[in-house]
């Protein structure tokens, strides 16, 4: 797999490795192996979930990528880049949780990042109300996060990844905690924004029917210590939306990441 | 039933103590005058209200020594209180090695160091040092635990896009603590009320004082009930308007996003 090895230059072009994992591990100081061994590569513009039981260590796999873990052996890359070295605004997360300061409004939420790195007052509130308008938040900006409901938190939440302009999506299972008809919502605008900008999207969830609906290839793992037992490609309609969450193709996406998914979880229990 | 929302409701929430306080004092009154009872026994409330007019120019300017020293008291409390949590949460060797003196200073009764303060310290800064020891702790601690109860995802944000130690700390941890900080100020502005009484009585048989509470003793040693009293309730009242000041502070800083501040609107 030479092209893990390319240089940064050849890794920004659609087809090159935006993240890859080789051999990571991750056992915690008491001794509970929480992941891998794990190879995972995942090319510039593309849209992965990673979709395993829970407990299986997909959220430490996530937060190894963005660097809040260190794994216990093996190399991360993220952009052609080792951890240490690579550009703060290269990687937007969202949590399982909004994760807002609810002392700040909607405005300054998403504005922290640029805040953070000190970047001018005129181009950052340009930058804000871009990202605002990208998720559909304009007219809530100057709102606390409490007087918004679950989705729009969420929303508040995507607008302050996406105000970096960062390369890769992080996503843990981000509408975990939403009813049905909001998540649907949230999947489709989701999709939008990600045939828009084309960002690459790593995307945690243990919903089937998630994965399959919003990834290019979904990956199984298996229970913990999680690995990654098969990468399944989702070929199916472009664009996505509400028609394809009926179809009989998608049906049959499902019935066969279903049952892999169960495979999985099965041949990781003895453990 | 909430009492929010409900006028009524709220009304006798305020209304219910008033009366409840009119029929006390009214009976207090009546108990007196029927069984003629003297003064130096128990005074009629408006004999104390009439001792309170009387003895106002005395009393009030006793009034704002007291409140002086429990002001110093109070801010060197909280700078100090917010100032060591955030060294503490900065140095985990710093934690260590003050903390236990923390906590002997707040477990040994402050009316057993005052004399020993008043020995070695001049007056005004030993009386003032008494109100600091009583409201220095409940800062300290609950600046600590708001330091400790951030949120861990926002932590990892914060990391994430590379803030720095002090940008960490005024954009996340202080904003965040805010709640259990107002929370121990709060406290505090009682306590330090009560410090500078402890310290003004311990002060009050070397004679030099002349806050309320040194009023209280030297009008107790001259069987001057009423007086006593006057100057009893002008304590009383300096408590609940420092604890109400200290409420609509916490609650005007706090309204925007903090749940305790919510159930009180709509």
């Amino acid at each position: 797999m030479t092209i893990l090895e390319a240089d940064d230059a050849r890794d920004r072009l659609p087809g090159g490795a935006a993240v890859s994992l080789r051999d990571v591990t991750k056992t915690y100081d008491n001794g509970v192996a929480a992941l891998g061994p794990l190879d995972l590569a995942v090319r510039t513009g593309e849209f992965v979930s990673l979709l395993g039981p829970s407990g299986c260590g997909k959220s430490t796999a996530l937060r190894i990528i963005a660097g809040l873990n260190e794994p216990t052996t093996g190399s991360v890359q993220v952009a052609g880049r080792g951890v240490q070295n690579r550009s703060r605004h290269t990687i937007g997360f969202v949590f399982q949780e909004p994760t807002l300061m609810p002392w700040a409004t909607v405005r300054a939420n998403v504005q922290l990042p640029l805040d953070l790195a000190h970047i001018p007052h005129n181009e950052s509130v340009a930058r804000v109300n871009q990202a605002l308008a990208q998720v559909g938040l304009t007219e809530f900006a100057d709102v606390y996060p409490r007087e918004l409901s679950g989705g729009m938190k969420m929303r508040v939440s995507l607008a302050r990844a996406l105000v970096t302009d960062p390369d890769i999506l992080l996503m843990d299972e981000p509408f975990a905690a939403l009813d049905e008809i909001t998540r649907f919502k949230l999947n489709n605008d989701l999709l939008t924004l990600w045939r828009k900008l084309r960002k690459t999207v790593v995307f945690v969830t243990h919903s089937v029917f998630e994965s399959v609906y919003l990834s290019q290839r979904v990956l199984i793992m298996t229970s913990r210590p999680g690995r990654i037992v098969r990468d399944i490609r989702i070929d199916a309609m472009e664009p996505r939306n509400e028609e394809f969450r009926t179809s009989p193709e998608y049906a049959a996406h499902c019935r066969e990441v279903s049952a892999s998914l169960a495979k999985a979880s099965n041949a990781g229990t003895s453990g | 039933m909430t009492a929010r929302g409900t006028s009524p409701g709220k009304y006798l929430k305020f209304v219910l103590p008033l009366l409840a306080l009119a029929a006390g004092v009214a009976v207090w009154e009546a108990l007196v005058r029927i069984n003629s009872l003297p003064v130096y026994v128990l005074p009629a409330p408006s004999v104390v209200f009439a001792t309170l007019v009387q003895d106002w120019p005395l009393l009030f300017g006793s009034l704002l020594t007291t409140l002086s020293t429990t002001v110093q008291g109070f801010v060197a409390a909280a700078v100090g209180g917010i100032a060591l949590a955030v060294l503490f949460s900065r140095s985990k060797w710093l934690e260590y090695a003050l903390l236990p003196y923390a906590i002997i200073l707040q477990v040994t009764p402050v009316i057993a160091i005052a004399p020993l303060l008043l020995i070695y310290l001049p007056q005004h800064v030993a009386v003032v040092a008494c109100a600091w020891i009583v409201a220095f702790f409940p800062v300290l601690s609950n600046t600590t635990l708001g330091l400790n109860s951030v949120d861990r995802n926002l932590l990892g944000l914060f990391e994430l896009y590379g803030a720095s130690r002090t940008q960490t700390l005024y954009r996340l941890k202080l904003p965040s603590a805010l709640p259990h900080i107002l929370g121990g100020l709060r406290i505090a502005g009682g306590l330090s009320l009560i410090g500078a009484v402890v310290a003004e009585i311990a002060a009050g048989s070397a004679g030099a004082g002349s806050g309320l509470a040194y009023r209280i003793a030297e009008a107790g040693y001259r069987l001057n009930i009423p007086r006593m009293f006057a100057a009893l309730l002008l304590l009383s009242i300096a408590g609940i308007v420092i604890y109400l000041g200290l409420s609509l502070a916490s609650y005007l800083v706090l309204r925007r996003w903090h749940e305790s501040a919510l159930g009180k609107e709509s």
